[in-house]
């Protein structure tokens, strides 16, 4: 028996708000929106092939994830010789400048994909573990781990706030 | 070493997202292209869209148009128009993802070339349309009765009857009935044009008033 699967039209007026948005957060709003059009694209191919329509948002947003890890990589081959990429990513380039919320997203795009998906669709997407991990590939508790150290990061790689 | 106050105030500035301060937040849907787009995501999925329809990926795109008849919703594969229908948008659009594909997206450009006809038709300045069909969502005989359907004229009317004589059934005037009632493109295949024997209205797909005011827009109807 072969499964109904929703128009792929009802996926994108449910996701593509968020699913942009997750992917701004995580490599900025220029590199975002070719990430968008790519996942787009890549959902697209492969959607009739799908056996179920079981959480059809986790299966988006895992490649969704995918595109993010393929634009991490790539950034890194940009940015060799360096063996590691730079500690944080460039400001975007169509910012206004240093606003601290700048550092913050910048510091988010210099996190290692797996960390900066989990962080991003724990936080900024507001979603329970269990979807953090459908959408990297992990157990629950990885998914845990991973947004931990994430945060960790974020912590190590940004200045002091001074409080008001 | 930081307290668990500094991994709440972090928390919280991820919690606001990545937006500028003082842009508005996308809107919950991709919307149909006339809801305001203030981050251009409706723009930026049309684009994404109009790449996949290049690479082959669109199956069905479909497009909802106004009407003096009402919002019709139109649908056309890669071969040809496929679907109107009066219905909601969700109903037609399910159907055709289980009939045809799921891979089921609004890609207007697709469907400007019926609309532009449709558009003329309604004005009473064309008579017949010159479109490529996808009829695959008929089959056997009643394909074969829609299909002598698309031959009555404009302005001229058949009865169930005449129709199962001219395609070699006279008996079959209630599967010509059923073909009228499950025409997947309507208007364009011109079921308005049966009627009974004797000139009674019959049924139609779109409400017995769509079929009176085509049929009037035709002058097949005296007022």
């Amino acid at each position: 028996m072969t499964v109904t699967l929703p128009p792929f039209h009802s996926l994108l007026d449910e996701h593509a708000a968020d699913l942009h948005r997750f992917l701004v957060a995580s490599v900025g709003p220029h590199d975002g929106a070719d990430c968008f059009q790519e996942t787009v694209i890549s959902a697209l191919r492969a959607y009739p092939g799908l056996s179920h329509d079981r959480n059809l948002r986790g299966w988006l947003f895992t490649i969704a994830h995918r595109k993010v890890i393929d634009h991490a990589r790539s950034a890194g081959r940009r940015a060799l010789p360096m063996a590691e990429p730079p500690e944080l990513v460039t400001l975007d380039p169509d910012g206004p400048g240093s606003l601290p919320e700048d550092e913050l997203w910048a510091a988010v795009r210099g996190l290692p994909p797996k960390q900066r998906s989990a962080v991003v669709q724990r936080y900024v997407l507001d979603r329970p573990y269990a979807e953090v991990a459908a959408v990297i590939g992990c157990s629950e508790a990885a998914a845990r781990q991973s947004v931990r150290a994430g945060l960790q990061r974020l912590r190590a790689d940004l200045p002091q706030e001074v409080r008001p | 070493m930081t307290g668990p106050h500094d991994t709440d105030d972090l928390v919280a500035r991820l919690r606001r997202g990545p937006e500028r301060p003082g842009a508005a937040r996308p809107p919950a849907t991709a919307g149909n292209g006339q809801a305001p787009d203030p981050d251009g995501l409706a723009a930026l999925v049309d684009a994404a869209l109009a790449r996949a329809d290049r690479d082959d990926l669109v199956d069905v795109g479909w497009v909802v148009t106004d009407s003096p008849v009402g919002p019709l919703t139109l649908a056309a594969t890669p071969e040809g128009v496929v679907r109107v229908g009066f219905g909601t948008q969700e109903d037609v659009l399910e159907h055709l993802a289980g009939e045809v594909s799921p891979r089921v997206v609004r890609l207007p450009s697709r469907l400007d070339g019926l609309r532009r006809q449709l558009d003329e038709y309604f004005a009473g300045r064309r008579r017949s349309f010159d479109v490529p069909l996808d009829r695959r969502l008929s089959h056997g005989y009643r394909r074969q009765v829609l299909e002598a359907l698309s031959q009555v004229p404009y302005g001229e009317t058949v009865s169930y009857k005449d129709l199962a004589v001219r395609t070699g059934n006279p008996g079959a005037s209630r599967a010509v009935g059923t073909a009228m009632a499950t025409n997947p493109i309507p208007i364009v295949v011109p079921c308005h044009r049966v009627l009974r024997t004797g000139g009674a209205l019959g049924g139609y797909g779109g409400g017995i008033d769509t079929k009176v005011w085509l049929l009037r827009l035709e002058g097949a109807l005296a007022l």
